[in-house]
């Protein structure tokens, strides 16, 4: 297993396609860095436009830490894309390259096979959100400094203090790493259904775009469902940024509003994942390769 | 001998359509296995299910014997296989390939090892291009290496000539016999190139629409002593009439292409010549045929031919 995983790895990490998400990633955030750095005042007053009557701010709005708020909220829509091109291709790619009956006939069985493939698609996901760790986090804190991060909710103002904030983007960062192995998971189970990797990269999209629909419209139908999508869980790494408050009303150090919220939305995520990768071993072992 | 491989009672339904239907057959050590068939005819199913791509509707098989079913990973240790394209990673070299499935196999092999696997198979010198600038015949050897990288006892190659030029054919065959002769190997080959099989395989098995026609030594199938013998004659009522009443009466064969076929001895042509001739039958063309090929298009064209010729 652990000899096929590294095989699995080698194979990803030699495909230039991969280096296309780190690549696009880079350039996307140093647009938006560049973006904020010749413009960031006019955009920092854009947005606290709401707030300017009843607030006077001291310190360093357009700092590290709030421009990688804004760099994950904007990344996270995009980089299941990015996702989907590398898990999506896992079987399909083989399939469509016709490595796939090769790779069957040697002494391997397709389970481990298969969670190879899997894990390797994982740590890919992981590696991108650690580049976005570093290209978001590490490099605004070194290009705009630090201070404490204020956040705009939709009815409140959320200022998180700096010596508060670093655990709490580790804390997201690791849940936005869960939600896009769930997204790696769907994607790869998709790719068992057709021979070639276009199919399976709409898909996955396709699903991911119609449950975010689903998850954001208030109907009462949809919100029956809503509990159960993935696409509804995969943004509660913003409750990290929820703190509570003492009597008074000062943050707590280090406290999370809802930790709950956080670890039934981790348990929905990781249910997801198993769902979807035992679907999709569950399928391989009895699949006829006919490519 | 030992038997490698034997089938019994194997199928492969795809929905109503049956590709292999009730095939047994066995293979026995140091065999050149000839598979032959159609296009269509269950050649490749069949070998993919020996090589578990495939699960099959009905049937055992048994390799090395053990059944695959239940032994699939100490089975597949001992095979190497090309099926059908030799595809492989194109954005890797032929070494990082072969290396890549040499650990697949479950061996480690040096760098040593593996360049004399590439020597083999004709690719040294091209070791560290990658794979996507080869030619076919490149890719093919390549897919032979990889095959034969962790020493396995049976080597299954599925059209191994597919897209090959002559020259490119002739090595495959030489290397086949190389296999069989020099490393003991014991090797099955589909083809439909059936000139080709009939210079390396030693036993040949023929289906049809999934069912086997025939399985014998290539010696029995094409019998020197016997002949096919395909003629244009003058007047094919009268020959007929008179073939009839002759000792050869029994072996006059369905007509192909307008032409009289008739199974005889090789030593009994001339006899056979001189008799229509004097009875006023002008031969335009007499050809005798034994090679493996007329035979091949006998046996799939004219079942009833196949119980003749397996005796």
């Amino acid at each position: 297993m652990w000899e096929h995983l590294q095989i699995e790895l080698y194979k990803v990490f030699k495909r230039p396609r991969t280096y296309l998400s780190f690549a696009a990633i880079t350039a996307l955030i140093g647009v938006i860095q560049l973006g904020l750095w010749v413009d960031g005042k006019e955009y920092a007053d854009f947005v606290m436009a709401d707030f300017a009557s009843s607030f006077s701010v001291d310190g360093k709005i357009l700092n590290g830490y709030f421009i990688c708020y804004v760099i994950l909220q904007l990344l996270l829509v995009h980089v299941p894309l990015l996702i989907a091109l590398i898990a999506a291709d896992m079987i399909s790619g083989e399939a469509n390259m016709g490595t796939l009956r090769l790779l069957m006939t040697k002494p391997q069985s397709r389970t481990s096979i298969v969670l190879a493939k899997f894990l390797a698609s994982s740590i890919y996901t992981v590696l991108l959100l650690i580049w976005i760790a570093i290209m978001g986090l590490f490099l605004s804190m070194l290009i705009f400094g630090t201070d404490d991060l204020f956040l705009m909710k939709s009815s409140y103002v959320v200022i998180v203090k700096e010596s508060d904030v670093f655990w709490r983007y580790a804390g997201a960062f690791c849940f936005a790493a869960l939600a896009m192995i769930t997204v790696a998971a769907l994607g790869f189970l998709l790719s068992f259904f057709a021979e070639n990797s276009i199919g399976p990269i709409v898909a996955t999209m396709s699903v991911i775009i119609v449950s975010t629909i689903l998850s954001t419209m208030n109907i009462p139908l949809f919100n029956l469902i809503k509990p159960y999508l993935f696409t509804t869980h995969m943004i509660t790494w913003k409750e990290f940024f929820d703190f509570k408050v003492n009597d008074a009303n000062e943050a707590i150090i280090g406290s999370i509003q809802n930790p709950q919220k956080i670890v039934q939305s981790a348990s929905i995520l990781f249910i997801h994942i198993v769902l979807f990768v035992g679907t999709a071993i569950a399928l391989f072992r009895k699949k006829d390769i006919l490519s | 001998m030992q038997q490698i491989v034997k089938v019994s009672g194997l199928s492969k339904q795809f929905g109503s359509f049956t590709a292999v239907d009730q095939l047994s057959f066995s293979v026995e050590e140091g065999d050149v296995y000839g598979f032959l068939g159609q296009n269509g005819a269950g050649k490749s199913t069949t070998i993919r299910m020996l090589l578990s791509l495939i699960t099959p509707t009905e049937g055992n098989m048994e390799l090395f014997g053990l059944p695959l079913q239940s032994h699939r990973k100490e089975i597949l240790q001992q095979i190497g296989a090309v099926i059908e394209k030799p595809d492989v990673y194109k954005y890797l070299s032929a070494y990082e390939n072969l290396k890549l499935f040499a650990r697949l196999s479950g061996i480690k092999p040096t760098r040593t090892v593996l360049m004399n696997q590439l020597e083999l198979v004709g690719l040294a010198d091209r070791a560290h291009d990658i794979v996507k600038t080869f030619s076919q015949g490149m890719k093919q050897r390549l897919g032979i290496g990889i095959a034969l990288v962790h020493n396995p006892q049976l080597i299954v190659l599925d059209e191994p000539t597919n897209g090959l030029d002559p020259q490119g054919i002739a090595d495959i065959r030489n290397l086949i016999l190389f296999l069989s002769r020099e490393q003991k190997k014991t090797v099955i080959v589909s083809s439909h190139l059936l000139n080709e099989i009939e210079q390396i395989a030693t036993r040949i098995l023929i289906i049809d629409k999934g069912k086997k026609l025939v399985e014998g030594t290539a010696s029995t199938l094409i019998n020197a002593e016997q002949a096919i013998l395909e003629m244009e004659v003058s007047n094919k009522e009268s020959a007929n009439r008179i073939l009839a009443s002759s000792e050869w009466s029994n072996q006059l064969l369905p007509e192909r292409e307008g032409k009289l076929l008739v199974k005889i001895k090789r030593s009994d042509i001339p006899a056979f010549n001189r008799m229509l001739a004097s009875n006023g039958v002008d031969i335009y063309s007499l050809a005798s045929r034994n090679n493996l090929e007329d035979y091949f298009l006998q046996v799939t064209a004219g079942k009833q031919y196949v119980g003749t010729f397996t005796n």
